[in-house]
């Protein structure tokens, strides 16, 4: 029942805040803020007490879930269900709304009341997200996160915001309409099988289809969730949102709406398809280790702050999706880390460049130039972030991107050598940030207010974060354990993958598809 | 007594938090209190527990201490944990007691700088991340400080940040030790992948058990590692980044880039010396790169003007007959020269910052002149490290350090005569360029007054280090000189003893006469050239033969040229061009294409009645026609 709270919760909040900013622009802040801040409290508490108990993970399905009929002529059930894996990006999600919510407080001034309206109902359809097991459910709330985000970027965003916003709804529309008709096709074959119309997930999970439509239906979700993560050559949307977004709104597309693509892969993708998803797999990495590559390339070449900023996400989402197709345990729990630390990092790295902007009204590195000495805080802040997106030991991305190569390495040692080489090119887009912006002499003889309380209330707890999930991440790896399990057990039964130097994408060697154990 | 090694990287970690948080709000007095002090209280943690390690040694001769679990996931499971042996307790006597003199001399040096704090807590966080490295008990844990390490080397190399080339030094110090890193790694995933563990001491006992000597994963695990190594201890091909990593300040440059983080790749070797004498070829490798280095780097440093320069290069050339001991499989030698290595070649840089700050920041050395008289405290310890560096026979450290190096180089039963040869041609060149520093800059005429003298807390620490260098050697000496083995025994506590070859007609006091004989040629020469016959140095560049081997010296062997081709230009070349992502042309393609199609069918939308009863007309015989056909 909590899991419904704590999505009411929101949708209330959104439209009260609306509704308030006919009167003010500080109620809808105010209510915004103590929506979510209950709602992370409340995800705090879950995971306090899942964590007490956590011997019994393995045996119970769910650590919470509510399943209400919906439309039982349909088979749809609102049914939402939340293991260690939803668990933590709840609490990511809660976390970077509180933030982005904090992060606007200044920035938004125009429409303050629908502004507040739409972060919310983001964040309850992220929430959905994460939370559904019904696929009608899950693709309803994947609808309700994009409209929302449309106006955030197109209202509310930089120079160019309409093109990005066109190009942004497009990109997910178009994508979630394949994983639509995928969603039928598995529907229907369901049904054809058992004579049951369900939308449940656990009942599409022992689906039994020919390999040539598991794998046209797998890329159907595949290519949705993949357009959302992005990955390579899919990423073309991701640099013009993120950098016309207003900060809260690259905050949450970087540390949120990416995840979302992440974790479809991991409930649906592999699990619903196993075969299909490992037959795929070497396609899937080659792609992603591009994307590490050809991401922190583009990145290194831009001159943009904020779209440097956004090309670091391609990259560091390859080391997730690497992490998700190499599918072992040490690969999985890095992807875990690698997306929460990608949230928190790269979520502060726009907060940064957002605050730049509001200041110098430029995102320009030629024209930035030699801020350190006049801004010594949010310098060494920056350079702390900086550090912290390549890969740093010490820093949650390190422990993400090594454990990710760590068990890539027992699949394909080339991939690996090869992401590995695109954490060395992070070094130079990083390097060049704090070259470009801090460094060098002050020639524009900026002098500009520094961190105030507000944002060091952001940014504070945001490096103990990162700190934490570098040197004792174990809490977090603990959390998502039993979930991984359960969603390798789904994944089961096949042959052990083993990667061949030439790529093999479609060929299934005659393999039957099994039954899956449930 | 040894549970308080956390304390060693602790106090510095503290400082630094402190420095970095209120640095600014510190006042000039507080701010070495925090700076100096905890490096200090580190250093006499890390005497302590090196006295109780010399009169009651652990069981074993080793002791873990293990924090906490850092990562539990498939059987991966590193913790920070720190494991204290003869190798890890001497490097951390050395990092702290070194750096704390270093720390002393900053805090004086570095006192009208308004960086002032700033500094202190890139140094602090410095010495807690190299303690961290020599202590860590897995290698996750030793490349966490290997990291922190390169970060601060970073930092600091950038330290003066308005000044771009600033910049572009620290960022190439980085990158390229990165490059290097990114090889370190890949031997992690190996090793891991095949053995199961980080642990380092697990991991070689199961390498002892599953890998026969010469084993291709032993082979290609020790190669990567030694990746790694070559860039942080800027060995060949990755030498290229530390002659520039002198435009930090110049206690950096002594601390960081010559005695502790440059010998992190020794350390390395040495840690995981069981890899390597499984690998024989890597193990090889080692040596020639050692040997190939301090013949290059010697030479480069023959042609610098720059003294920091000079003294850069001599660092990599004394860190490649490092490298060449650990080839041979002469562990200890490495080590001792390592320690010798640290206390005369930061003397030489904080002698080199004296000069340079009472010159008016002037680097050139033919710019300088008769500072004997105008200098002579700094005179008397830069000639006391300058004779330990190129060996002075009998009464200097440098001399026993390195004429160990070389007798084992052609004792080991993995050495060479090829290459104990390079190490005596070593010699000569090291004599060679240290005194033409010491002769060009202290004798001669004065060329540029004196404006400031050195303090106190500045003189003091040059004073004790002198010292060192010269007393440092008589902890082990060859038989004929003594036959201590004070040194060599305490390192076989961690370490294996060498296996000797068959000598072929050398002695160890014939191979010590060839390198004093080297090391007088190659003072006589530097006298000659340099204080004799002045106008003779200039001839020899004259021709355009030795302008160009000068030029080719000068600049590195031309290896920054060719690296500039080779990587950097394509980078960034592929980067300017694609910044505008040309997979983005796809669907900017697909964009026009749709509107294109749109104008197309929007032409026929005239409005004349006509038209679309003619259009209606040829789509009905079009779809009668498909029906009928098809």
């Amino acid at each position: 029942m909590i899991l419904v709270w704590l999505i009411v919760i929101l949708l209330v909040a959104g439209v009260l805040a609306g509704f308030a900013g006919r009167v003010n622009t500080l109620w809808p802040r105010v209510i915004s803020l103590v929506a979510v801040s209950i709602d992370f409290v409340l995800s705090l508490i879950l995971w306090s007490e899942n964590s007490s108990r956590v011997q019994l993970f393995p045996q119970r399905k769910w650590i919470e879930q509510v399943d209400w009929t919906w439309i039982p002529r349909f088979g749809i059930h609102f049914h939402l269900a939340m293991d260690g894996l939803s668990l933590l990006l709840i609490v990511l999600t809660f976390l970077l709304g509180i933030m982005s919510v904090l992060i606007s407080w200044k920035e938004i001034q125009k429409g303050v009341g629908f502004f507040h309206f739409n972060l919310m109902w983001i964040l309850a359809g992220i929430l959905g997200v994460f939370l559904a097991v019904d696929l009608f459910l899950f693709y309803f709330a994947w609808e309700l996160m994009l409209v929302p985000m449309y106006f955030l970027i197109a209202i509310w965003g930089h120079e160019r915001r309409i093109y990005a916003a066109v190009k942004f709804f497009l990109f997910t529309q178009l994508s979630g309409l394949l994983m639509l008709i995928a969603i039928l096709t598995l529907y229907f074959t369901h049904h054809r099988e058992t004579g049951v119309y369900s939308f449940e997930y656990k009942d599409l999970l022992g689906t039994v289809l020919t390999p040539h439509t598991a794998m046209l239906v797998m890329l159907g979700f595949f290519v949705a969730f993949a357009v959302k993560l992005p990955m390579f050559p899919f990423h073309t949307w991701l640099p013009d949102a993120h950098t016309e977004a207003p900060t809260a709104g690259s905050v949450i597309l970087a540390g949120l709406l990416l995840k979302t693509g992440a974790y479809g892969m991991l409930r649906f993708v592999v699990p619903l398809f196993p075969d299909a998803a490992h037959a795929f797999a070497p396609v899937a990495m080659t792609l992603a280790v591009i994307g590490i590559v050809y991401g922190a390339v583009l990145a290194f070449g831009q001159t943009d702050l904020k779209r440097l900023v956004a090309y670091t996400s391609v990259s560091h989402l390859g080391f997730v999706l690497l992490g998700i197709f190499a599918w072992n345990e040490l690969a999985l729990q890095g992807a875990l880390i690698g997306m929460i630390a990608h949230g928190i990092s790269t979520g502060a790295l726009f907060m940064l460049v957002g605050g730049l902007q509001e200041r110098t009204h430029t995102r320009e590195m030629d024209r930035l130039k030699g801020l350190w000495a006049t801004v010594p805080v949010m310098s060494g802040t920056m350079l702390f972030f900086a550090l912290a997106s390549i890969g740093l030991p010490g820093l949650g991305d390190f422990v993400g991107e090594f454990l990710t190569l760590l068990g890539t390495y027992r699949v394909s040692i080339g991939l690996t050598l090869v992401a590995a080489i695109g954490i060395l090119i992070s070094t130079l887009y990083a390097l060049k940030v704090i070259q470009r912006a801090l460094h060098g002499p002050n020639t524009h003889e900026w002098s500009i207010p520094d961190l105030g309380a507000r944002e060091l209330l952001i940014m504070i707890p945001m490096m103990l974060i990162l700190l934490w999930l570098g040197l004792y991440p174990q809490p977090v790896l603990r959390t998502f354990e039993p979930a991984m399990h359960k969603l390798q057990e789904y994944a089961k039964p096949h042959p052990v993958l083993t990667l061949n130097p030439s790529v093999r994408a479609l060929s299934y060697n005659g393999r039957l598809p099994e039954i899956k154990g449930k | 007594m040894f549970h308080l090694v956390w304390l060693i990287p602790a106090f510095p970690i503290a400082s630094f938090l402190v420095l970095a948080i209120f640095g600014t709000r510190l006042s000039k007095k507080a701010v070495p209190l925090f700076g100096v002090g905890s490096i200090a209280l580190s250093a006499v943690v890390s005497i302590l527990i090196m006295f109780r390690f010399l009169t009651s040694p652990p069981p074993g001769n080793h002791y873990t201490q293990i924090l906490w679990t850092w990562v539990d996931v498939g059987g991966f499971k590193p913790q920070i944990a720190f494991y204290l042996d003869a190798l890890s307790v001497l490097m951390t006597l050395v990092v702290t007691c070194v750096g704390f003199l270093i720390h002393l001399y900053s805090a004086e040096f570095m006192q009208e700088d308004e960086g002032y704090s700033r500094f202190f807590a890139y140094m602090n966080l410095f010495v807690a991340s190299m303690c961290t490295l020599l202590l860590g008990n897995n290698l996750l844990l030793l490349f966490l400080g290997w990291e922190g390490v390169g970060l601060c080397s970073y930092l600091l190399i950038g330290f003066w940040y308005r000044d771009p080339a600033n910049g572009l030094a620290a960022r190439k110090a980085f990158i390229v030790t990165r490059v290097g890193d990114t090889a370190m790694t890949m031997g992690l995933f190996l090793l891991f992948d095949k053995l199961g563990t980080l642990q380092i001491q697990d991991l070689m006992h199961q390498a002892l058990l599953h890998w026969a000597v010469g084993s291709p994963y032993a082979v290609a695990a020790a190669l990567l590692l030694l990746g790694g190594a070559v860039g942080k201890s800027a060995q060949l091909p990755l030498q290229t980044w530390l002659p520039d990593a002198m435009a930090g300040p110049t206690p950096t440059s002594a601390l960081i880039h010559a005695a502790t983080m440059v010998t992190a790749g020794v350390y390395l070797i040495a840690r995981t010396h069981i890899l390597f004498s499984l690998a024989p070829s890597a193990q090889f490798a080692v040596a020639v790169v050692g040997a190939a280095t301090l013949i290059l780097a010697g030479f480069s440093a023959l042609t610098q003007p720059d003294i920091k320069r000079i003294l850069a290069y001599s660092t990599i050339s004394q860190i490649g007959y490092m490298f060449l001991a650990l080839g041979v499989g002469a562990w200890s030698a490495a080590l001792f020269h390592f320690m010798t290595h640290a206390f005369f070649k930061a003397l030489l840089f904080l002698g080199a910052g004296v000069i340079i700050e009472s010159l008016h920041h002037e680097h050139n050395i033919f710019k300088m002149g008769g500072l004997r008289k105008e200098l002579p405290l700094a005179f008397w310890t830069f000639l006391a490290a300058g004779c330990s560096l190129a060996g002075l026979p009998l009464i200097t450290a440098g001399f026993y350090s390195k004429g160990l190096i070389i007798w084992d180089t052609w004792s080991s039963a993995q050495g060479s005569h090829v290459l104990w040869f390079a190490a005596v041609i070593g010699v000569l060149l090291t004599s060679l360029y240290t005194f033409r520093l010491i002769f060009v800059v202290f004798f001669g005429e004065v060329k540029t007054p004196v404006h400031k003298r050195p303090g106190l807390r500045m003189m003091v620490p040059c004073v004790i280090l002198a010292v060192l260098s010269v007393v440092g050697g008589f902890l082990d000496t060859p038989p004929f000189l003594g036959g201590v083995h004070s040194f060599t025994d305490f390192m076989h506590l961690a370490l294996p003893v060498m296996t000797e070859g068959p000598a072929g007609g050398m002695t160890e006091i014939l191979s010590e006469s060839f390198v004093t004989l080297a090391f007088l040629v190659g003072l006589y020469l530097a006298y000659f050239f340099y204080v004799q016959k002045r106008e003779y140095a200039e001839k020899l560049t004259a021709p355009a033969i030795g302008k160009a081997l000068h030029q080719f010296w000068l600049s590195d062997w031309g290896m920054d040229w060719l690296y500039e081709r080779v990587f950097v230009r394509p980078i960034i070349w592929i980067a300017r061009v694609d910044k505008q992502d040309f997979v983005d042309n796809i669907y900017s393609g697909m964009a026009l294409l749709t509107e294109f199609c749109y104008r197309g069918v929007r032409k026929t939308e005239t409005g004349r009645i006509r038209w679309y009863a003619a259009g209606i007309a040829a789509g009905s015989i079009i779809f009668v026609a498909i029906v009928l056909f098809l």
